[in-house]
Order: structure tokens, then C-alpha cells, then sequence
């Protein structure tokens, strides 16, 4: 059964239209919802959670409809918001035993699910100690830990990863994963950053301007946009002679997708493993050296530039400062 | 003997093994959000007096509980030492005279109930649960008007099991008793409710508490000065109206009306009408304010 279905789903601000006919469903796992700033992945989540309703369409979230079983949708649900949300005053413990009986835990429950919980997202001694005092990376988790505390079937992590260092990433989304499978719980995980998600996800849901632009399984939607950066030297001796050009040229005869990239990096298409073959044979025949060869992870903006040319940003930001009234 | 010298054995128990601690799934009871309400009006009231806090949170509160009882412990322990066989100074009379510790009291805790939760962002932590609006600000306003019926009743309690002990007029005791607790009840409610308003409007709590100050504050200055002045200059019919102006002002001169209280100074004890106004003018302030904050919190 899917986990969320929406079903032309479609918010309008006085101002601006934040989520635009909407349609895309959701089965259980990691599933990764991509967008601009703005693109209108808080209000999805504020409408998902029941807390604001729709313009127009309709949405089920664990097979329950948005606009009528909210309460019921936020039992089952847990949710992790993208901003600070944490008191400084009070240790880890105490918070989430509070919001555990928020949930509706009798109090000698909370406390258990608490302590089973924040020994989970990696807070051991520390959760006794004021919040005010931690990292940015144990925050993340109080913040994950609060959300997963009532023991939810499906978690709303919006921007888990935001403001963390890049090994804090990495644990984070590892944390993520393991949500899913050692914890059987489905995850919502939104991003701007693809790369990011191409590593925690199963699937893709990609929204731009409150349009679906894309929902496929991380496998297609890598295999279609991977890419590797190619970048030589110059021909010794031989400074008037084009090597990108020539590089370029006998790539595309070897039938690969070669385009330009800033500087002297060429963006090849990474359709198989025999690119890089080809890559290694055309700079050893023209007697270059190879400074660079890389995966490129790519950012979101560039699955719009080839997906939907015309969109533009205009008004991106007023639909996301509108979401958060 | 030779029990021991068979060695070590294979446990039988069942029970005897290591437990995967891996993650459980809780399977237990989920409480209704009445539950849920309940907890969080606890947990607020506990926080406005500072219990479950830091011991700096708890300075300011506890301080204010001890000065607006221990007056009252004082005139009593006098009255009964002197055997004066009556207190100097009537019940609701005591909280008009301590007024500004019942404001000071409103003014530093109540943005502590709201504007924490605003300036740290944690509201929509409690609307993402079954909670909904209305019963976090029943729970928030509960919360508060019985930490500040807690703080005026303290006083009455005081006064009258003192008055008991000094073996003072049983009859007058108690029934002067129940209008204090009367006048700690419509305190309970304005003071509440003002103190909440002002603190939802801010995450920044020292912008609450000023704001709070300056209303109980400036408002009794204003209005003790106005009622003054025509109370020397002989307009003492236009000067009850004056206590409209001040909360504290406005409960003393009802109480004083609906029992009959003789009033001191420049106080005067309204007309049939003007009871009837500034009744009405309670019932305003009080469901205004829950009205309001529950419409302030509707859009989060």
C-alpha cells in the first residue's frame, strides 16, 4: 500500500501558487522529495500532516484522507521540521519524554521510548545535559529522536542534513537508512541536494514550482543524469593547438554525449562502464595528460535545465516565506 | 558439594540469554489527546512556578510566592500575639494592597508558558502531533490561571487558618474568606489572560514581561492618581468609574459591590449599574482574551 498519495493536489497563496495539480504516490521505503527553496516542499508536508488544507485535490497518507482523519495522521506520522526547534533550557531527555507524551505515552512508557530512542539516533551520556550546549549534529538527532519517539510509521524529515559538516551528513543519512531498515519505519526525506539523496533513497520525487517534474526509482533517475568530468593539459610545445576540441571530436566519434563545462572540463555522459575506457584511449592518442576524471554529483538545478527549460525562479521565495506563515 | 564440582553448566532458564537490543516497536497504549492536554497543562503549571527547571528559573516565581505571603503570615502572627480577636485588613483587600506581586508574578511568567515555545520554535512540534491549537492554548491558559490563583489563594488560606488558630468570629472568617477567594478567582482570570495575550504576541520574552509590567503597572498608576483627584476634588460618583481602568482596581471595587464591602480611600463601591458594567467588563476581558489566543494560534 502506498504511503502517500496525492491526487491533484494544488495550494494557492493569495500571491503565489505554492503546489500546482499534484499527483504522485509514494510506497514504503526511503523516498526522497527534491525541490528548489521554494518549490513548495513545506507546504506538501504542512498539507500531509493535516495541518493546513488544500486548495484544491485531494491527499491519503497511510491510507487516511488529509482534510478529515488529521488527528489520526498525526498519531501514526512523526515529523522533523527543517528550522531550530529545540529549547536550550532542558536536556535531550526531558524534551523528547515531553513530546513522547505529547504523542499520547502514558509517562512511564515515554520515558522508556525515550531512552530506547535516543540511544538509537546516537545520544548517550549527553542527553542529560542542556541542549543549549550541543552540536549541531546531536541537535539533528534530539530533533530526529522527537519525531521517531512515538514509534511513527512514517517520518517527515525536512531537510535532516541542513547546516551539517560533511561527515555529520554522512551519519545523518546513515541514520536515515537505518530507519528504514533496522527500524521498519518509511521515510520522507526532503533535499535540495540530489547527490545527497541519490546515496539514502530508493526512489525520487522531484517538484519544482508545486509541478511534479520527475518520481523514479534512484537507479533510473542516476543512470540517466550521471556524468563524468573529463580535464587535460595542454600539448606540450604546442600551445596554439586545441586539445579540448580535439578531445571533444573523437569522443563524439567514439558516440558519447560530450558537452562543455565551465573552464577546460568536458561534461561526458556516463552511460556505461566502457566511457571510461573510451575517455583513457582518446587522451592517450592525443599525447595529453589527464588532470582530472570524475563523477559529477549533480545539483538539482541541473535535473531542471534538462527537464523543464522553461521554468523559472521567479517567485520561488515568496511561496516559501508564504509556507511558513 | 558435588554439585559444585560439576562445573559449569548450560543454562536451562530460557530466560537466562542475551537480549538483542535492537529497535522495539512500541506495541503499548496511546493515549487520547485529553491525555496528552492534561500532560501539557502539568507540565506548564510546574514550569510557572519554575519546578522541573533550573534553579535560576526558580528564583523570580518562588520569590514572589514568599512576598505575597509573608505579610500576610506576619499581620497574622501579630493579630493573634496582641490577641486583637480580628484581622487589620479584609480579605479581598489584602490582593488589592498586593497587586503589583501578583502583576510581577503574571508579567515574569506568563511569556515563560508562550514565548519559549514561540522563540525556540517548538510550537510546531506540538501541532504535528495529535494536539490541536485549541487544546494547547486551553492548557496554556489553565496552566496560568491557576499559578496565579495558586499565588492569591495562598494568602486567604493563610489569613484564615490564622484567623481560626487566633480563634477569631468564625462566621465573619469564613464568609470574608470565600469573598477572597472570590477576588483570587477574578484575579486568576485577568491577570491570566492579559499576561498571555501581551506573551504570545512576542518570542522575545523580555519584550513580554515589559509589556505586561507596563500595562498592570501603568494602568494602576493612572488610575489611582485619577481617582485621587476626584476623589479630593469631590467627584466621588465619576471616581468609581475610574477603577475600569485597572484590573486590580476593577476586581476590588466588584467584590466591594457584589458583598458590600465597605471600601478605604479613594475606592468607592459602584452603583447598581456600575457593578453590572464592570462585571460585564470581566466577563469581556476574560473570554477576550481565550478568544484572541485561540485565534492567534489557529494559523501556525
Amino acid at each position: 500500500m502506498a504511503v502517500i498519495t496525492t491526487d491533484n493536489l494544488t495550494k494557492r497563496f493569495p500571491r503565489v501558487t505554492a503546489l500546482d495539480h499534484l499527483t504522485v504516490e509514494v510506497q514504503p521505503g526511503v523516498v526522497g522529495l527534491v525541490g528548489a527553496n521554494g518549490a513548495g516542499k513545506s507546504t506538501l508536508i504542512k498539507i500531509l500532516l493535516g495541518l493546513a488544507p488544500a486548495t484544491e485535490g485531494t491527499a491519503r497518507v497511510l491510507g487516511l484522507d488529509v482534510a478529515t482523519e488529521g488527528g489520526a495522521i498525526r498519531e501514526r506520522v512523526g515529523y522533523m521540521p527543517e528550522h531550530d526547534c529545540l529549547p536550550p533550557d532542558v536536556s535531550a531527555t526531558e524534551f523528547v519524554v515531553h513530546m513522547a507524551r505529547m504523542s499520547g505515552l502514558p509517562a512511564t512508557a515515554a520515558r522508556e521510548r525515550t531512552a530506547d530512542i535516543l540511544r538509537h539516533v546516537g545520544l548517550y551520556e549527553e542527553r542529560y545535559r542542556p541542549i543549549g550546549g550541543y552540536s549541531t549534529g546531536m541537535k539533528q538527532r534530539v530533533k530526529l529522536a522527537q519525531a521517531l519517539v512515538h514509534d511513527p510509521q512514517l517520518v517527515l524529515l525536512d531537510e535532516p542534513t541542513n547546516g551539517l559538516d560533511p561527515v555529520g551528513r554522512d551519519d545523518m543519512l546513515e541514520l536515515i537508512r537505518r530507519v528504514h531498515r533496522e527500524f521498519g519505519i518509511s521515510v520522507l526525506v526532503t533535499s535540495h541536494l540530489l547527490g545527497e539523496l541519490e546515496r539514502t533513497c530508493d526512489h525520487v520525487v522531484v517538484i519544482d514550482g508545486g509541478k511534479l517534474l520527475r518520481s523514479s526509482s534512484t537507479a533510473d533517475l542516476t543512470a540517466a543524469t550521471s556524468l563524468l568530468a573529463v580535464e587535460v593539459t595542454e600539448r606540450q610545445g604546442d600551445a596554439s593547438f586545441d586539445v579540448n576540441a580535439a578531445l571533444r571530436a573523437r569522443l563524439t566519434e567514439a558516440g558519447l554525449t560530450v558537452s562543455p563545462d565551465s573552464g577546460h572540463v568536458l561534461l561526458v555522459e556516463l552511460s556505461g562502464d566502457e566511457v571510461y575506457d573510451a575517455i583513457r584511449d582518446a587522451v592517450a592518442e592525443l599525447g595529453v595528460g589527464l588532470v582530472r576524471l570524475e563523477q559529477r554529483r549533480h545539483h538539482i538545478s541541473e535535473v531542471f535545465a534538462v527537464d523543464a527549460p522553461a521554468q523559472a525562479g521567479a517567485n520561488r521565495d515568496d511561496a516559501e516565506e508564504a509556507a511558513h506563515v | 558439594m558435588s554439585e559444585h564440582m560439576s562445573g559449569v553448566r548450560a543454562p536451562e532458564n530460557p530466560q537466562d540469554v542475551i537480549h538483542d537490543i535492537g529497535y522495539r516497536h512500541y506495541e503499548g497504549p496511546r493515549l487520547s489527546t485529553a491525555y496528552a492536554t492534561r500532560s501539557l497543562y502539568t507540565s506548564s503549571l510546574r514550569g510557572a512556578f519554575g519546578l522541573g527547571r533550573s534553579g535560576k528559573s526558580k528564583i523570580l516565581p518562588m520569590a514572589m510566592v514568599v512576598i505575597m505571603a509573608l505579610p500576610a503570615l506576619i499581620m497574622v502572627a501579630v493579630s493573634i500575639y496582641i490577641k486583637s480577636g480580628k484581622l487589620p485588613v479584609d480579605y479581598p483587600n489584602y490582593l488589592t494592597d498586593l497587586q503589583f506581586v501578583t502583576a510581577v508574578f503574571t508579567a515574569a511568567q506568563a511569556p515563560v508558558l508562550l514565548s519559549r515555545d514561540l522563540r525556540f520554535m517548538t510550537v510546531p512540534l506540538y501541532f504535528s502531533r495529535p494536539l490541536r491549537s485549541t487544546d494547547y492554548v486551553r492548557a496554556k491558559y489553565a496552566a496560568m490561571v491557576s499559578a496565579v490563583f495558586i499565588l492569591t489563594l495562598l494568602p486567604m488560606l493563610i489569613m484564615w487558618i490564622g484567623s481560626m488558630l487566633g480563634s477569631m468570629d468564625f462566621g465573619y472568617n469564613l464568609k470574608h474568606f470565600a469573598f477572597g477567594v472570590v477576588a483570587a478567582v477574578l484575579y486568576a482570570l485577568l491577570y491570566a489572560g492579559l499576561g498571555l495575550l501581551i506573551a504570545s504576541a512576542t518570542p522575545r520574552r523580555g519584550f513580554g514581561v515589559a509589556a505586561i509590567i507596563a500595562l498592570f503597572m501603568v494602568s494602576e498608576g493612572v488610575a489611582g492618581a485619577l481617582r485621587g483627584v476626584l476623589h479630593v476634588t469631590g467627584h466621588q460618583a465619576s471616581a468609581f468609574w475610574i477603577s475600569m481602568l485597572n484590573p486590580g482596581f476593577l476586581i476590588d471595587s466588584t467584590v466591594a459591590w457584589m458583598f458590600g464591602l465597605p471600601l478605604r480611600g479613594p475606592a468607592a463601591v459602584p452603583t447598581t449599574v456600575g457593578g453590572i458594567v464592570f462585571l460585564a467588563e470581566m466577563v469581556l476581558l476574560a473570554v477576550g482574551t481565550y478568544a484572541l489566543l485561540i485565534r492567534r494560534y489557529r494559523k501556525i
